[in-house]
């Protein structure tokens, strides 16, 4: 009999929660019980209250168990579960759970279902179609193709990806690069992450798209210092893709050259800014830059660069493989294809929810997400990152679309949604919102590196209702400061959280005196 | 140019730490020189050998990059992962941000601030842990989180953290591979 293949995932936030622990009490137990398994270390499904899911491959497909600690393996084995027996922790086929069965997985297609590492299993589900697709085009079809499937930025200011390509493209240099934006900062987000560590060749293969569309020859996949799995595990990719044939001088016998490093963070979030990032690749403080020049045009060491959110490249193959219409099809208004949601925070089922454009919050919340983890209810919502505004639980109707939430001085960011229940205290928050800016912040602009300091202070002495309303009119003036007086998103978004949770939640800045008032 | 070996990320070097060496972190420099941007790397990879990047460096790195050395020093102090002083033996970084915090991680703080009786940015007396706040390792689903010497550990409660801590210092912390 050949080993029977059981999957324990290497996502670091499945070993965060016991994975490594199981999967070596698993070869131990299998070990001494002379049965022979394969493990191998795929990358999440993304249904992380249910991880480490052990999934094992069966007569009738896989079928997982989880959350699986290492203490529960042998009733495991005792209910036979290497073939698929019944057990407590049995949760039958993944793809049939309603959480993973609702979902439009078009990035993610692979993620959790693959060997990451392995180049005939990404092939054998449909990796590198893109790419031979690409290979067979002119640089100009290939650009206008990802602009006609209406691709917009991923990382959250939703710039059309085409037009970035295009001008990279008509601007004439001896060298340009590919830089992908792998500084994934924004609490409440890990899509970068998850694909890094369990699909990475489809990073490979959508920046080695966008290097063929616009003469590009060589990328860097920009990685914080946070995700050391996910650098570690991109590292090995392109090492074997490279000796495989789909990276290097000459890929996959097209003649073209592309090839790419990895590069390391080192704990700065505002790395995350384009110019910023940039800065730091080339061994600097990463320092924000003025725009004009924009990056297609005057970029890495000077030269046109396209640099795209990860989720961004990863986006391109299956528009290259499916084209622009059937990706098109997918979404709303002006959002169009679909973005993978990260459920975050306060939430009985976190994880990672890859849907059209138009869902709403309160789907994904609550269809999705089954509500708080504490049973609690839902208070406050936090979208798009540490510069997100929080809504309240009745603005929870909202689509996940672009121009929704701009309409409400919110965003969407790079998709990540952080719950908390009604214990929250929003003044805290809003405090945080500042604090945050201030250990973060380059120091280039003065109102984001001082204002910042300054918000936290007034926002200290509203907290313990000092002066209360004279202070809430400087804090909306110092707000209104950073926001026109910043050069980037940092010092620029800070002000969302802050004055979204006064707006929505008054009361929360309000507690002495209405303690006074009792 | 592969991608090895330019820094292992930040904590992988708790516990490989020893002295500063001159002439070996001159080795290193020349090893990294070559990479384009290669003051980065150069600096990861000091800090993995010896767990902080000492100020003996800056002239050597300046030297070899071309750079000023306020440039080099301008550097390693404005990213948040490069120290200057060497670590203490074990270290543990909370993560602070809004998901964590939304599960506890304030409550977290409070206990691991009291059990170890120091601030954000400092070790114990005795040298044993430092005390560090992150801002996101992407485990947001499975918070609150710390790191404790490199790994990610999730689903914290005082308890919990108490006895990865235990594990730590008694050398047999088993996370990751």
């Amino acid at each position: 009999m050949s080993a029977v293949r059981v999957y324990v995932p290497g996502d670091s936030s499945a070993v965060a929660v016991g994975a490594n622990r199981v999967a070596h009490a698993l070869e131990r137990l299998a070990r001494e019980k002379k049965v022979e398994i394969e493990i191998v270390r795929n990358g999440s499904r993304g249904l992380y209250w249910l991880e480490p899911m052990v999934e094992v491959t069966t007569s009738e497909g896989r079928i997982a168990y989880g959350p699986v600690a290492p203490g529960d393996l042998a009733g495991l084995f005792e209910a036979g579960f290497l073939s698929g027996g019944q057990h407590a922790l049995r949760l039958g086929r993944p793809e049939d759970i309603p959480f993973l069965k609702n979902q439009e997985r078009l990035m993610f297609a692979r993620c959790g279902i693959t060997d990451p590492l392995s180049v005939e299993e990404y092939r054998a589900h449909g990796g590198f179609r893109g790419l031979a697709k690409a290979l067979r085009m002119q640089p100009q079809e290939i650009v206008s193709e990802v602009t006609e499937s209406g691709l917009r930025g991923r990382g959250g200011a939703g710039f059309p990806t085409g037009i970035k390509w295009k001008t990279v493209l008509e601007t004439k240099a001896e060298r340009k690069y590919i830089v992908c934006n792998a500084d994934e900062g924004d609490s409440g987000t890990f899509a970068d992450r998850m694909i890094m560590e369990g699909d990475p060749f489809l990073l490979i293969e959508g920046m080695t798209i966008a290097g063929i569309a616009t003469g590009a020859t060589k990328g860097f996949i920009y990685i914080r210092s946070e995700y050391p799995d996910a650098f570690r595990q991109m590292g090995r990719a392109i090492e074997i893709a490279r000796n495989t044939g789909y990276l290097g001088p000459n890929v996959l016998g097209s003649g073209k050259a592309f090839d790419l490093e990895t590069r390391l963070g080192a704990g700065a979030y505002i790395c995350g800014e384009e110019t910023s990032l940039l800065e730091s690749l080339e061994g600097k403080r990463g320092v924000i830059r003025f725009k004009p020049p924009l990056p297609a045009i005057k970029g890495l060491f000077g030269q046109p660069t396209v640099i795209n959110n990860l989720l961004s490249f990863a986006s391109v193959p299956v528009i290259m493989d499916d084209g622009a219409n059937f990706y098109k099809n997918y979404g709303t208004g002006r959002s169009r294809g679909t973005q993978p949601f990260q459920l975050a925070g306060n939430v009985k089922q976190g994880g990672l929810i890859e849907k059209a454009f138009g869902v709403t919050l309160k789907e994904l919340i609550y269809d999705f997400g089954g509500g708080t983890l504490s049973g609690r209810p839902v208070r406050a919502v936090q979208v798009g990152g540490p510069l997100g505004a929080y809504l309240r639980a009745d603005q929870l109707d909202i689509p996940m679309d672009y121009e929704a939430f701009a309409a409400v001085k919110a965003m969407l960011g790079h998709g990540g949604i952080v719950v908390f229940d009604d214990t929250v205290d929003m003044a805290q928050q809003a405090r945080f919102a500042m604090e945050f800016c201030a250990v973060e912040s380059c120091g280039k602009c003065t109102p984001c590196r001082i204002g910042s300091t300054r918000g936290v202070e007034v926002i200290d002495r509203i907290i313990a209702d000092q002066d209360r309303a004279k202070n809430l009119r400087l804090l909306d003036d110092l707000c209104e400061t950073m926001v026109d007086g910043s050069l980037c998103a940092l010092g620029g978004l800070t002000p969302f959280p802050v004055q979204s949770a006064i707006r929505y939640f008054p009361e929360d800045f309000d507690k002495p005196s209405r303690k006074a008032a009792e | 140019m592969t991608t090895a070996g330019q820094g292992e990320a930040k904590a992988a070097s708790h516990g490989t730490t020893s002295l500063w060496d001159a002439a070996e972190a001159r080795q290193i420099m020349e090893t990294y020189r070559g990479l384009d941007g290669a003051l980065m790397p150069i600096l990861h990879a000091l800090q993995e050998r010896f767990g902080y990047v000492d100020d003996a460096a800056v002239p050597d790195l300046a030297d070899l990059l071309n750079l000023s050395r306020a440039e080099v020093h301008g550097v390693i102090t404005f990213y948040h992962d490069f120290r200057r002083t060497p670590p203490a033996r074990h270290a543990l970084h909370l993560c602070r941000a809004e998901a964590c915090q939304s599960v506890g991680a304030r409550a977290l703080e409070a206990h691991v601030k009291r059990k170890l009786g120091v601030d954000y940015h400092h070790q114990t007396p005795d040298g044993r842990w430092s005390l560090g706040a992150i801002y996101c390792l992407g485990n947001c689903a499975c918070g609150p989180s710390a790191l404790i010497d490199g790994e990610t550990v999730g689903r914290l409660t005082p308890e919990k953290l108490d006895a990865l801590m235990r594990e730590a210092e008694a050398g047999r912390l088993e996370a990751a591979e």
